[in-house]
């Protein structure tokens, strides 16, 4: 009766095989490495490449311990950090600019485990440190960017086809192009209908004037969100690639929010530096007609900005180029005065317009303006001297040689296409993450000691089966986080000690119903049958229950909370296994030969 | 070794009064200091910074909140946590600072004072995030609480799924009074235990549950009292011995977890015990003047058939 066929034990013992198998990587903790991924799309990290860093590791006599090519990255594990660092730099410096070299930690598993991809577990923020930053993009400012430039656009179509109109302007998420008669407005409207398919188009009249109304359609606005979104994405991993971290995570988190995660980063105020700063650059005319008055608003169709020194200077809203434009951005210095410098390569579209506004305005002043947050500061207004053509533009300003340098850093990552703010930010220090790991790990050290004690001198035999079955539902839970390379977090860990807390819970109830069976006078044998077998739909129910809770905390939590949810809810699936499968089996191995059992130890 | 040898089934529902009363004057008490004093939440939901430092020698406040006070932040609140090396500095939310840029402030002015000084956590939550986290937290509440009933209506009854979530909400009251009345501060974990703590309590209310239904089917001739006397006093060694168990690992938790972790295992701590209490005696008094009885089980036997023949 208690009896399971041979391939019943069998495939118990294979699955604790496995589970054995994928547990090990965590045993052997991590090592020192670097990482060297190519920057560019067209780059791909090869043999030739790992080559390479291998020749160039050995040459500075490193001695890595292992370099392997994983993913599109080249990684080279060490003994020490000292040797890392030295790593670090040589790579730099051989490898050039087209390679990112960053700091990380590789297992120091044995190669046939790391075949089998068995790696282990991927610790969150709060136990490895790190930063975490949850950005949101400014969607009012992408749309109202996209009316900015239909602006233009409209204009220059009217004008094209020789439509007289009065002026285009814009209030609020609507365009009004204004007409003189509606004739004008009528064949404006054919022509605006045809090329602006994004806007949906109403007429108006007001004070003797024909309007247009120009409004943008919901598809529109939504795509235009959706590219916005995902033009900072791509602008941020850009950025990020410039800071040199191994193991960055950028994703989108629902409509319009962006979630970054830089493990290991020590230096948050240059990350945020970096991110948050929302930089485009325009490069607009100065407006010389007019004077400053000061107090006095600043006359229509002009802005005012300050430059570097606090100067005030008015500038045509007439936008020359942006940022997008800006195909490379390089610090440097000005070969006639050694004064630092930026020198930006423009783009096809982009060196036509610049070479067209700078025949136009040769003698006048341009002001190259840089957006942060909104504010807008000249960072300088050259005279324009002669026509630039063919694109390549130097700026020369009050800057120094850092300031050059990540001027030029966030010219060259590209401009975002909406303002980003950051609404979220955790940082963990390392000492805090090795500080986390431990009292994770003590805590459900020492618990299950408690609850072995306990389990074993009150349960007897049955007791240290159940013991048994909740180390291996340990086993199979850490077997089953770092094979789905699941986030392990502080909660996450929480989650282990308390899932095996509650796994007990099934052992207990069988425990208890083979004892009562026993009270009851039925006989050893079918009073463990019987205990299992009730104990079951019991079970079940227990679980489900607290599987429901799991899962909703997986669907609406965030971050650590979500991976406490992946925990509890494994935890109950590999629980369910242990308890009721593996005890058996031990159970069965132990008592189930013995035809005539007099006896059983469950205390 | 056995603690548990009843011979006799206790009368758990001829007390169902009193314990229903005693059950009512905490409730009552927990909700009269949520109303009162409120949750003291954390910087998760309210929004604000929140930054915990390190020094190589014991710290000075004093020295520290000076500092502050020289950059604008005279209400930010400086303490020591854990150890009198490790100050934590609680700043709240405020319009006209930069709110991702002001822990970067913060440390230069204290890295003048010390230069020994390391950050060990920043959390900074702006206000968008804080309004999300709260309606996400009770989304998932009305969902676990909505697929709990939902499913021990399945399996059982809906006299059992409405009494088993009454007993388990009341538990989360009072764990949420707790932390209204002590002043302790809840965050995203504690939320994640309370959760936790729902979906763990109404074990206990099913297994009694099961035993009930159980012995619907086994003492024919007993009362619905009685029957549920008996679930109870049987269940209740293996309610003590797995509650005892899962509380040696929260209680590890607890003392040995560290900060972070220390209110989360309060929370579970908590929500252990009263599960414990309202699972036995407030569910299943609920479920008997819910009005329980054998036939929502076993279905009378058909007599119509009898009826139509002649």
């Amino acid at each position: 009766m208690n009896r399971y066929p041979l391939w019943q034990y069998l495939s118990i013992l294979a699955v604790l095989l496995v589970g054995l198998i994928y547990t090990l990587p965590n045993f052997f903790g991590e090592s020192p490495a670097v990482q060297v991924s190519p920057l560019r799309a067209s780059l791909k990290a090869d043999d030739a490449l790992l080559e390479r860093a291998g020749n160039i590791l050995n040459a500075a006599n490193l001695n890595p311990e292992v370099v392997t090519l994983d993913g599109n990255s080249v990684k080279a594990r060490f003994a020490d950090t000292d040797s890392q660092l030295k790593a670090k730099d040589v790579l730099t410096a051989q490898l050039g600019e087209d390679y990112m070299v960053a700091l990380n930690l590789l297992a120091r598993s044995p190669q046939w485990l790391t075949n089998l991809h068995a790696l282990p577990m991927y610790l969150g923020l709060d136990l490895r440190g790190g930063v975490h930053f949850l950005l949101q993009v400014d969607m009012k400012a992408a749309l109202g960017k996209a009316l900015e430039a239909a602006t233009g656009d409209i204009r220059s179509v009217l004008r094209e086809q020789k439509i007289a109109y009065s002026g285009v302007v814009r209030e609020g998420d609507i365009l009004l192009v204004k007409f003189r008669d509606a004739d004008a407005r009528g064949k404006g409207e054919a022509e605006l209908k045809q090329r602006f398919s994004d806007f949906a188009l109403s007429k108006k009249e007001a004070n003797g004037e024909f309007l247009l109304q120009a409004t943008l359609k919901p598809e529109a606005e939504r795509r235009i969100q959706d590219s916005a979104v995902q033009q900072n994405l791509l602008t941020l991993r850009n950025r990020v690639n410039e800071l040199g971290v191994a193991e960055p995570v950028i994703q989108q988190q629902g409509v319009d929010r962006v979630v970054v995660q830089l493990p290991g980063v020590q230096d948050t105020a240059r990350a945020k530096d970096i991110l948050g700063r929302t930089a485009t650059l325009e490069v607009r005319m100065v407006d010389e007609e007019h004077q400053i008055s000061p107090g006095a608003a600043a006359p229509f169709g002009t802005e005012m900005f300050k430059d570097r020194d606090g100067n005030m200077l008015l500038v045509k809203k007439q936008v020359i180029l942006t940022g997008e434009r800006i195909n490379d951005a390089q610090p440097g210095f000005d070969n006639r005065n050694n004064e630092a410098a930026v020198h930006i390569n423009l783009d096809g579209i982009g060196a036509r317009k610049f070479k067209e506004a700078t025949r136009e305005n040769v003698g006048k002043r341009m002001a190259i303006i840089l957006f942060e947050k909104g504010r807008g500061e000249i960072v300088t207004a050259p005279v324009i001297r002669e026509e630039i053509g063919g694109g390549r533009v130097q700026i020369t300003g009050q800057m120094n040689t850092m300031e050059a340098q990540d001027t030029a850093l966030l010219l060259r990552a590209g401009a975002l296409a909406a303002p980003m703010e950051i609404i979220e930010e955790r940082t963990v220090g390392p000492s805090l993450g090795a500080d986390n790991i431990k009292r994770g790990f003590d805590s459900t050290k020492i618990g299950f000691i408690m609850v072995a004690i306990f389990m074993i001198g009150y349960y007897l035999m049955f007791g240290t089966i159940s013991m048994l079955a909740l180390g291996a539902n340990l086993l199979l839970l850490v077997a089953l986080l770092s094979m789905l390379q699941a986030t392990l977090t502080l909660p996450g860990m929480a989650g282990i000690a308390l899932t095996l807390g509650m796994a007990i819970d099934a052992n207990v109830l069988i425990n208890e119903r083979i004892r009562e069976e026993l009270r009851n006078g039925v006989t050893p044998q079918a009073a463990i049958h019987a205990g299992y077998d009730r104990a079951f739909g019991t079970i079940i129910d227990s679980n489900v229950t607290t599987l429901i809770a799991g899962i909703a905390l997986f669907l609406f939590g965030s971050g650590p909370i979500k991976g406490f949810a992946v925990v509890l809810c494994l935890g109950i699936l590999t629980s369910m296994f242990s308890a009721v499968l593996v005890s058996r089996a031990m159970v069965n191995l132990v008592y189930g030969r013995k035809a005539r059992l007099v006896k059983v130890a469950i205390g | 070794m056995e603690f548990f040898k009843i011979k006799r089934d206790i009368p758990f529902m001829s007390y169902g009064r009193y314990t229903t009363a005693i059950s009512l004057v905490t409730f009552l008490f927990a909700v009269f200091f949520l109303a009162t004093k409120g949750l003291n939440f954390g910087v998760d939901f309210t929004g604000g910074t929140v930054m915990e430092v390190h020094y190589a020698q014991p710290a000075d406040l004093v020295k520290v909140r000076e500092q502050l006070g020289g950059i604008g932040l005279h209400d930010a609140l400086v303490q020591n946590f854990g150890s009198s090396h490790d100050v934590l500095i609680q700043i709240p939310l405020k319009q006209n600072l930069a709110g991702a840029k002001l822990s970067e402030q913060v440390m230069d002015g204290l890295r003048k004072q010390d230069a020994s000084v390391e950050v060990r956590r920043v959390e900074f939550v702006g206000p968008q995030v804080g309004k999300d986290l709260i309606e996400n937290g009770a989304l998932a509440l009305l969902l676990v609480s909505l697929g709990i009933v939902g499913y021990l209506w399945m399996r059982f009854e809906w006299k059992f799924g409405l009494s088993a979530i009454i007993a388990n909400l009341h538990d989360v009251v009072i764990i949420l009074g707790f932390f209204a009345f002590f002043q302790w501060e809840f965050s995203l974990s504690v939320l994640a235990a309370v959760l936790a703590v729902l979906g763990y309590s109404v074990n206990e209310s099913v297994v009694v549950f099961d035993r009930i239904r159980e012995n619907f089917r086994t003492m024919r001739k007993a009362g619905v009292a009685e029957i549920i006397d008996n679930a109870i006093t049987r269940t209740m060694s293996r309610t003590i011995i797995t509650h005892g168990c899962t509380q040696m690992m929260v209680g590890a938790m607890l003392f040995l977890g560290g900060e972070t972790l220390h209110y989360f295992a309060m929370a579970l701590t908590i929500g252990i015990l009263f599960s414990i209490y309202s699972s036995v005696l407030v569910a299943s008094p609920i479920l008997m003047w819910l009005g329980v009885s054998r036939e929502d089980f076993i279905k009378p036997e058909r007599t119509e058939a009898e009826e139509v023949l002649p």
